[in-house]
């Protein structure tokens, strides 16, 4: 008959109903707190099925996972009065359900408080640091400090700051302009550096070039001239060797090669007839002194080239 | 309760006359009430098959399956067809593991290969205070599936503002001309250490594979002196260059020349000596003959000699005897005046 079937399936449906009424489930990602008519009864921290009265008990569920928190970028005076834009970003996660949910309620209101705790904790820590160490050497150690105070406020609204960390630390954009002039300026001057440099280094390399090249060739002028020197000395010593066999035949046969050499066409000699070259031209027969043939009178030489 | 519905329009007061037609009619409809119950029993029972078998899924080989009971993570599962208690018991959440996913920083990859730049991202400050734009490549993919799904709300946004952070530290640490230039590969390793740091702090079940520069470089405003610093390196390098190429021309000619005057002397030495030694020999020789007719080898070396030098010359013979003529004696004007040779007197 009918009625059975209709019976299974009319307990059936009752049970479901009864069953998603009186368990919940927390995952891995979320927790809850069990409210019994706004009441707070117990928090639901592991992941698993749990129980609850049905309809007095509501299961309120917050997350469970590491949540950001990307405030805007604010402007903070430095130790030495300079101004940087810091653009942070806080991560944290709900610890404690109940006094979150007692103290900021939702994560769009833990936001703001957050970072309002974030705010004052690295306005205060910036103004004890220089602007150059901010954005640098000190940087880690600005953060963590920002986070460990944070992290202690922040316990008040159940919340574990596991870290802030600055996305950017930049100057003000107004003084943007200025830092490019700047750059220029440094680059400009650079690029003259490379420059004169290059004029220096090329001048210096020319110079030892020109050096070498007068060195090299003195050198060899040097060696030359002792070369001719030495060509000059044995000359001489062959020379002498030979000449001072007969010094006077040499001086009589060395001076006629010279007469011959250095008379040259149009060059004119006045001698006189009486001498002895010419002693025929006048006598036929006078007295030869041979051995000893004076060509005088000396002559006198005009050259018309 | 459809059953009773559907007999009920017809199972109205019957009429006396009608009475057969009317049990007739409680039959079929009984009839069909059986039927009906069979049937919805069936559908049932495929509902129920159907819902078991909800528990089969398949997990593709890049893949990784996460399976929950009752919200609370009780097994990962590998590649092939898997099997899940049907919810709300147990259910699956799918993971790509293997597949490498992208971040980028300073600028989108557009469809196609159009890119464009995201300067308030790509803008940074360096350690001397200088601004330079910075383009970053980020590569990861999942370590941990389920740290991945379960540990940190949108773990791909928080890659990206991590990455930030880790990038403009790095930066930040590092003058512009390291950033730029030869120091690159540090700007790189030093954002991937400190992003993978910061990523297993959050236990975010991420690998970071790669970290890329993409750019790096001067912001536009500055670009042109950057240019113009890098155009002056050259400059300075070619006139290195030219100066090398003087010395280059000039040194080794001057080594020729050396050579040169070397070899001149060498061979005037060589002459002198050759000469000096043949005129000594002529000497020798020729003194060993006059030696022989001295008188007369002298007269005849004279008288020649002369004879040799004299043929070509102007000749002025003046007797000794009338030596006051000589200083008055025009000689220049004989010369120009007369080019044959003339006596006078």
């Amino acid at each position: 008959m009918g009625r059975p079937l209709t019976v299974i399936l009319a307990l059936g449906a009752l049970l479901l109903f009864v069953f998603s009424q009186v368990t919940f489930v927390v995952t891995e990602t979320n927790q809850a707190i069990v409210l019994q008519l706004g009441e707070y009864r117990f928090t639901a921290r592991d992941p698993g099925l749990y129980f609850k009265l049905p309809f007095v008990q509501e299961a309120v569920y917050f997350d469970r996972r590491l949540l950001s928190s990307d405030a805007a970028p604010q402007e903070y005076l430095t130790l030495d009065k300079k101004r940087v834009v810091v653009d942070h970003v806080t991560r944290w996660r709900i610890i404690d359900p109940i006094k979150f949910f007692v103290s900021v309620r939702n994560e769009t209101d833990a936001r703001s408080r957050l970072d309002d705790v974030v705010f004052s904790e690295l306005r205060r820590t910036l103004a004890t640091y220089n602007f150059d160490v901010v954005i640098a050497d000190e940087r880690e150690n600005i953060m963590d400090a920002v986070t460990i105070a944070s992290k202690q406020r922040a316990l008040d609204f159940g919340i574990e700051v596991v870290d802030v960390r600055f996305k950017r630390a930049d100057l003000p954009e107004e003084v943007e302009e200025s830092v490019f002039e700047r750059m220029k300026a440094e680059r400009a001057r650079e690029a003259n550096r490379y420059r004169a440099e290059g004029e220096e280094q090329g001048a210096e390399i020319m110079a030892s070039a020109d050096r070498e090249r007068i060195v090299i060739v003195a050198e060899a002028e040097e060696q030359a001239a002792q070369i001719r020197g030495e060509g000059d000395a044995e000359a001489i010593a062959i020379y002498a060797d030979a000449l001072n066999q007969d010094p006077e035949f040499f001086a009589f046969r060395r001076r006629l090669e010279a007469y011959v050499k250095i008379l040259k066409q149009g060059d004119m000699i006045v001698v006189s007839p009486e001498s002895e070259f010419f002693k025929y031209l006048v006598d036929p027969s006078p007295q030869l002194e041979v051995g000893n043939p004076p060509l005088a009178p000396a002559p006198v030489l005009e050259s018309d080239e | 309760m459809s059953i009773y519905d559907r007999g009920g329009p017809q199972g109205g007061p019957p009429d006396d006359e009608d009475n057969e037609d009317f049990g007739e009619m409680l039959r079929q409809t009984r009839d069909r009430a059986r039927r009906l119950q069979r049937f919805i029993i069936l559908g049932l029972v495929v509902v129920v098959v159907l819902w078991v078998g909800s528990g089969v899924y398949i997990v593709d080989p890049a893949e990784q399956g996460v399976v929950l009971q009752f919200g609370r993570h009780v097994n990962t599962t590998e590649p092939g067809v898997n099997y899940h208690l049907p919810w709300p018991i147990q259910n699956v959440v799918i993971v790509d593991i293997a597949n490498v996913r992208r971040a980028e920083i300073g600028f989108r990859t557009l469809e196609g290969q159009d890119v464009r730049r995201i300067l308030e991202e790509a803008l940074m400050l360096t350690a001397d205070e200088n601004i330079v734009e910075v383009g970053l490549l980020v590569q990861y993919r999942v370590k941990d599936a389920a740290a991945f799904v379960f540990n940190v709300n949108n773990p791909e946004a928080v890659l990206h503002t991590t990455t930030e952070v880790a990038l403009r530290s790095a930066v930040g640490k590092m003058p512009i001309d390291g950033v730029i230039t030869e120091r690159r590969a540090e700007v790189q390793e030093n954002t991937r250490s400190y992003l993978q740091e910061l990523m297993d702090e959050y236990n975010a079940g991420i690998m970071i594979t790669d970290v890329r520069l993409q750019v790096a470089d001067a912001p536009d405003q500055v670009r042109d002196a950057f240019h113009e610093v890098v155009r002056a390196r050259e400059d300075r390098e070619r006139k290195v260059n030219e100066a090398e190429a003087y010395r280059e021309d000039v040194v080794p000619r001057a080594r020729g020349e050396a050579k040169r005057i070397l070899e001149q002397a060498l061979a005037y030495q060589e002459e002198r000596v050759r000469s000096a030694r043949g005129e000594s020999e002529r000497f020798l020789s020729i003194l060993e003959e006059y030696r022989r007719a001295p008188e007369v080898t002298r007269e005849r070396m004279y008288i020649e000699a002369v004879e040799q030098a004299m043929a070509n010359v102007e000749k002025v013979l003046i007797a000794q005897g009338d030596s006051s003529v000589l200083p008055f004696l025009p000689l220049r004007s004989i010369q120009t005046g007369t080019p044959s040779s003339s006596i006078s007197q």
